[in-house]
Parts: C-alpha cells; sequence; structure tokens
C-alpha cells in the first residue's frame, strides 16, 4: 500500500523504467501469422476432405500441370534468398545494395503473380465446373492474395530504404523484418499448398 | 531491442478530448476502450433482449400468430448472432480484458492500443449493419450456425450480410486476442511472475489462444460460404457435389471454442470477486491454472459433439463422447475450488456475491446437461430440442452474464467512483435469478418431449409449459429496470466509494478511482499476492 504514496523523486526514476520496454511487435506479428495460418489450416483442412469423401462425378476434368507451380516454387523460394540477402546488407548500413535486392525480391513476386494468371488462363476448368476446381481456385486464389499484399510491402519498404530521407536503417530494422517474417510465411504456405494441392 | 515511450505521443492525452466526448473518440486508453466496449455491447444486449421477448410472445401460442414466420426466422437468427458476437463475446473479453489486464499485468496500457481502438470500432458498424439487414430485403434466416444449404437457398443479401459482419467481429476478436497476449505475456511489471498474476489474466490467456487458433477458421469457412451465395460454387452445396458436413466441422471448430471464449473470461472473472467478498484466498490457484489451460486444450478437439446426427462415423462419436467427457474434470475442478473458497469465509451478502453465486448455481445445471448431452444415446434422443437451448442458455445466461452483472456490481465503484445503489441491486438479482430459472429450466422438460427448437409453431399439448417459460422471459425484461435506473441514479448521486471500498487486494484497487490516465500515479505497485487475504487479517489481529 505504500505504493500510493510514493514521492516525486520515486517517481522520476522509476518514469525512467517504465518509459522503455521490450519490443514485442515481432511477437504481436508471429501471433498474428499463427492466426493466418489457421485460415490456411483450415482450407487445407477441407481439401482434404473433400478428396478422401467426395469423389469427382465422371466426366470431370480435374487436370493440374506442373511445370508452372514448380517454377513458382522456385521463385519464391529464391526470393526469400534475396529477401535475407536485403536485410544482411541492411544490417552492413549498405542501403543502396539493400534496396537493390529488395526490388529483385518484389520483382521475383511480381513473374510469381503473372506466372499463377497465366495458369489460370490456360487451366481446363472454370471456378464452378466442380468441387475441385472450386478449391483449386480458393486456394491458390486466397494465396495469391497474400503474395500481392506482401509484394507491395516490399515496395513499400524498397522505397523507405532509400538513402536520403528512407525511414529504413540498421537502426530501425523492424519494417524490414516484419515484412521479412511474413514473406517467409506466404512461402511456407505457398510449399505446402504445391505438395497437397499438385504432387498428392 | 526496446522502444523507447513518449508518454505524450502513446497516451495523445493532449489531442484527446475530455469528458464524455472521449467515449466517442478514436482513444487509445485501455480504459476508456473497455468502457466503449462495455456500453456498447449492453446496447445490443437491449436488442438481443428485445428480439428474445419477441420469440418468447410468439412461442406463448402454439399457433404463428405474432409474426410471419420467416420474420420469425429472423428474429431468432439476429437474437443469436447479436447475443453471441455482440454482447457476450466483446464484453466479457473486451470490456472488461481491456480494463482489467493493464492493471493486473502493472502496465500504462496495452501493448498496442492503436491495434486496441481498431478491434473496438470494428464493432458498432458491422453491428448496425447486422441490425440494418432487416430493413433490405429481410435479415438472414438460417440461424447463427448459417448451416447450408439453407443459409444458400433462403433470400440471400440477408445473408451476406450476415457474413461480412460476422466475418468482421471475428477479425476485431482475433486483434483484441493478439493484443491479450502479447500484454499478459510481454506486458508485465519487471518482478511480476507469471503464477503471481491474477486469475483473470490467466483466463484472458486462455481464451486468447482460443481466439487466435479458431476463429481464423471460422473466418475461412464463411468465405467459402460467401462463395457459395455469391459466385455459384459448390463447396457446401451437394446439388454440386459439396460436402455440408464438411462446413458443420469447420463452423465448430471455431463455435465449440467460442463457447469457452464466452464462458472462460466469467470463470477468470468469478475467481476475483469470490476471493474479495469471502475475505479468503483463491483456493487452489495452481490447479486453476492448469484447469483453463486443460480446458483450452481440450477445448479444441470437442468440436463434433455437435453433429452426433450428422452421419459421423462410431469412431468419431466415441472419440467425441470420451474428450468432452474429459472436459468435465477441469471445470469440475474449477466449481469445487470456488465453493471451497467460499467454504468458512467471511461472506458479505452483496450484489456481486448474489450474482456470483447466481452463476455457480445455474452453472452446475449447465454443466450438468452438458454433459449428459455429451453422450451419443442421450444426444440423438434430444439434438435440436429445447433440452439443447435450456442447456445453452444456462452457460452462457445463467453462467457468463450473470458473472458480467456481478462484476459490474463488482468494479463500478472502480470504474465511476461511486457506489451502485445495494437494494436495488438485490432487486434486481432476484428478479434475474426467478426469471431465469423461471424461463429456462421448463425447457428441459419441452427438450425432453421433443419440442423441436428454432419453429414457431409447436404441438398444442406444450402451451402451458411455454406459457411459464415466457412469463419468466417477461421477469428477466423487467429485471433490467431496476438495474438501469441504478446505474443512472447512482452515477448522478451515489455515495463516493474512496479508492477500494471493497478492501480488495488486487492490483486494481491500489490506484484512485476513477483511476487516473497514466494509470497509477508512480511506479505500478507490485502484487505478489493478489488473494492474500488470509494473511491480511492475521496481521490485524
Amino acid at each position: 500500500m505504500t505504493t500510493l504514496d510514493s514521492s516525486k523523486e520515486i517517481q522520476k526514476n522509476n518514469s525512467e523504467v517504465n518509459e522503455t520496454h521490450e519490443d514485442f511487435r515481432m511477437f504481436g506479428l508471429i501471433t498474428f501469422l499463427i492466426a493466418d495460418g489457421m485460415t490456411f489450416a483450415g482450407f487445407f483442412a477441407a481439401y482434404l476432405t473433400y478428396k478422401a469423401v467426395n469423389p469427382l462425378p465422371d466426366g470431370a476434368i480435374y487436370e493440374l500441370e506442373l511445370p508452372i507451380p514448380t517454377l513458382n516454387t522456385i521463385l519464391l523460394l529464391v526470393s526469400s534468398a534475396t529477401f535475407h540477402k536485403a536485410g544482411k546488407a541492411l544490417l552492413k548500413d549498405k542501403n543502396s545494395e539493400s534496396q537493390k535486392w529488395l526490388f529483385f525480391t518484389a520483382f521475383l513476386g511480381i513473374i510469381f503473380l503473372i506466372c499463377q494468371l497465366f495458369e489460370y488462363f490456360h487451366l481446363p476448368f472454370g471456378l464452378t465446373d466442380n468441387l475441385f476446381a472450386s478449391t483449386f481456385y480458393a486456394l491458390t486464389g486466397f494465396h495469391g492474395l497474400h503474395v500481392t499484399l506482401g509484394t507491395l510491402m516490399i515496395l513499400i519498404i524498397a522505397w523507405q530504404s532509400r538513402i536520403k530521407g528512407g525511414r529504413l536503417t540498421s537502426q530501425n530494422m523492424f519494417p524490414l523484418e516484419a515484412v521479412e517474417l511474413y514473406w517467409h510465411f506466404v512461402d511456407g504456405i505457398w510449399v505446402i499448398l504445391f505438395i497437397i494441392l499438385y504432387l498428392l | 531491442m526496446t522502444i523507447s515511450i513518449d508518454p505524450q505521443k502513446t497516451n495523445n492525452e493532449s489531442l484527446q478530448p475530455k469528458g464524455w466526448l472521449r467515449y466517442f473518440s478514436f482513444s487509445l486508453d485501455h480504459k476508456v476502450i473497455g468502457i466503449q466496449y462495455l456500453v456498447c455491447g449492453f446496447l445490443f444486449y437491449l436488442i438481443g433482449g428485445t428480439l428474445a421477448s419477441a420469440i418468447r410472445i410468439e412461442l406463448a401460442s402454439p399457433m404463428s400468430d405474432f409474426m410471419p414466420r420467416d420474420v420469425y426466422n429472423q428474429v431468432l437468427t439476429l437474437h443469436g448472432t447479436i447475443m453471441i458476437f455482440l454482447w457476450i463475446v466483446p464484453v466479457v473479453n473486451g470490456a472488461f480484458g481491456n480494463y482489467l489486464i493493464p492493471f493486473y499485468v502493472g502496465a500504462r496500457d496495452m501493448a498496442f492500443p492503436r491495434l486496441n481502438a481498431v478491434a473496438f470500432w470494428l464493432i458498432p458498424p458491422s453491428g448496425l449493419m447486422l441490425v440494418a439487414s432487416y430493413f433490405v430485403e429481410g435479415a438472414a434466416q438460417a440461424g447463427w450456425t448459417a448451416y447450408p444449404p439453407l443459409s444458400i437457398t433462403t433470400p440471400q443479401s440477408g445473408q451476406i450480410i450476415w457474413i461480412l459482419s460476422v466475418l468482421l467481429l471475428g477479425g476485431s476478436s482475433i486483434f483484441g486476442g493478439i493484443n491479450f497476449i502479447a500484454t499478459i505475456i510481454k506486458l508485465r511489471r519487471p518482478g511480476l511472475k507469471l503464477m503471481q498474476l491474477p486469475m483473470y489474466c490467466w483466463a484472458m490467456l486462455g481464451t486468447s489462444l482460443l481466439v487466435v487458433l479458431s476463429t481464423p477458421v471460422l473466418a475461412g469457412t464463411l468465405i467459402l460460404l460467401s462463395f457459395d451465395i455469391i459466385a455459384n460454387t459448390g463447396f457446401f452445396n451437394p446439388v454440386l457435389g459439396g460436402n455440408v458436413v464438411v462446413y458443420q466441422h469447420l463452423f465448430w471448430f471455431y463455435s465449440h471454442p467460442a463457447v469457452y471464449i464466452m464462458v472462460l473470461p466469467a470463470f477468470g472473472l468469478v475467481s476475483e470477486i469470490l476471493p474479495v467478498h469471502s475475505r479468503k484466498p483463491l483456493f487452489g490457484y495452481t490447479t486453476m491454472v492448469f484447469s483453463i489451460m486443460g480446458i483450452v486444450v481440450l477445448g479444441l478437439v470437442v468440436w463434433a459433439h455437435h453433429m452426433f446426427t450428422s452421419g459421423t462415423p462410431p469412431w468419431m462419436r466415441l472419440f467425441f463422447t470420451i474428450a468432452t467427457a474429459f472436459i468435465a474434470v477441469p471445470t469440475g475442478i474449477k466449481f469445487f475450488n470456488w465453493v471451497a473458497t467460499l467454504w468458512g469465509g467471511k461472506i458479505s451478502i452483496n450484489s456481486a456475491m448474489l450474482f456470483s453465486c447466481g452463476f455457480i448455481i445455474n452453472f452446475v445445471f449447465g454443466g450438468i446437461t452438458g454433459v449428459a448431452l455429451a453422450q451419443v444415446p442421450f444426444d440423438i434422443h434430444v439434438h435440436d430440442t429445447y433440452f439443447v437451448v435450456a442447456h445453452f442458455h444456462y452457460i452462457v445466461y445463467g453462467g457468463t452474464v450473470f458473472i458480467i452483472f456481478s462484476s459490474i456490481y463488482h468494479w463500478f465503484p472502480k470504474v465511476t467512483g461511486k457506489m451502485l445503489n445495494e437494494k436495488l441491486g438485490i432487486l434486481h438479482f432476484i428478479i434475474t435469478f426467478i426469471g431465469f430459472n423461471l424461463c429456462f429450466a421448463p425447457q428441459h422438460w419441452l427438450g425432453l418431449n421433443g419440442m423441436p427448437r428454432r419453429v414457431a409453431e409447436y404441438d398444442p399439448q406444450f402451451q402451458l409449459v411455454n406459457q411459464i417459460s415466457s412469463l419468466g422471459a417477461l421477469l428477466m425484461a423487467i429485471s433490467t429496470i431496476p438495474f438501469l435506473i441504478n446505474v443512472f441514479l447512482s452515477l448522478r448521486n451515489g455515495k463516493d466509494a474512496g479508492n477500494n471500498p471493497w478492501n480488495a487486494l488486487t492490483p486494481e484497487w491500489l490506484t484512485s478511482s476513477p483511476p487516473p490516465v497514466e494509470n497509477w500515479e508512480g511506479e505500478a505497485p507490485l502484487v505478489e499476492e493478489p488473494y492474500g487475504y488470509g494473511k491480511a487479517i492475521s496481521e490485524q489481529k
């Protein structure tokens, strides 16, 4: 109960202690990504249940070609590596190098999206053709939405890592680290999606 | 890495409006946000209660004569959705969580104040949208579960607005959950150990884990359902080769944990209130913590007990029956701990205590019927009857809403600095308790005799019991009148509460009432024993 009538001096000392705290933004982001991952888990569970329980009707077309998604997998894996390079460069205060890597990562993301659209236009089935077609588009579309948002965020932090007046420095790494974690997450989801949707 | 905080910036004290206006602003103060949640939730409770009254008026006679059948379906759907997503979940998590958790962990605010404000401000628009959907082609008619194919075949606009609204509310709930987890784990005052936290922190940690793990699945499911409605896909439409049972699995993967999202925080709150008013330490702190975490883990793997009549295979029935029966163990531990806390205590009979004791009594009934419903042979008999309605309301009204009122009586002095009138409070409790039991106890009998739920008409032989139930609902509606009078009178000329009217030991009582913006003048107190009542008494002697 003595805490109620603390003197001003103690207040001053303590306020210095209290005004700083550990950075838990990354912790919040990880919690959010777990939640986001659960959305995908729900979709995967639905897809696998359909595959196990609901047989395709006769004459339903459901064929997937492997080359484009394999290329996409490689693109995303490489982009994760280039993003990592950008972070390393920024840590060494090489802002322009970091920016180059970031733009390259965003470029890979855009190529991924173009390939995905190309695949959509050349598939022999549409959204409402059958259950698997619907699930295929829902899953890849929801993932594509994540890639789109990720690419936009990479472009934003690439702009922020400019040398004159940019916010992103080796002292303020959080925006880059956050987007990087998100990007690795999207990448990981793609690998699972690729295995479940194309290979199984 | 550490972040330095400029108090001017974080709380925007100079920019925030003062007085009543701040409750209508994008305030970042967790106390303001808590009150925003509570008042907003209570307004929706009044709307949902009006809809409930309409349902009970309709059911006072066997024929559908008070309103057309499709309107009855809309009223039913809106009642369920509003009460769950706009009253109980936001109030028992958002309102009390936001107000109390920063005090309990010894922080000046939540971990992410802006996210917190966003989470609250998602609620009023989505709630209004939901209510307004009645005026477009009619509101959703498929019940709060929105099972396809019913939700696909009923009028579309209402259903789509319902989905959008529930998605926004789910988003709000997830943001809140992330915030609570970060606050409890990361923002604790230095020196405060996890096992020294008041029980409500543990309850909110468990609840938030459930929110973060299960709500996204509901979001994904509802997105698929909206595809079925808008884009003619066939995820859940058997005509197009889809599978309705998949929807039920995904829906209950969220909605069973949702019951714990509604009731676990109430467990936490009652664990705060009972020790204070019986002047004894909370019995079995460690077992309480482990029971909460046990309920969280088990709560995630029992969902299919809602689906015993949906063609679930025998192994699934066996597994989910056993898993559900296991939940009775941690819940029973908590129940016995509360009784043991009261046992031999110096109990003061006031409104907060009465509502908490009412909770314990009602919750036992709800718990027993819950274990009964988990048994497949019994469940198949009473599935989709009024027995389920009675069970559910014993848990969420008899359980959670009683605790919400108990908490309002308990923390009103802290929030406003004024005491609530005890006579009106006890009157409120008596009418609520009698009305509630009169309304829902007869529904067990109705269900056992086969009256189906969600239908506007019923067999005339059930009329008398239904009228008794409606009389109970009338009493419940009347019970809000003394409560509202009490709140407004006490706000105007209630007697001053002082900082700690209950002589409680938890941290929120160690500051002024109402608390300052920064929560404490100076350093946050380190409360190592939030329930050290026995010690305090022995020291006094």
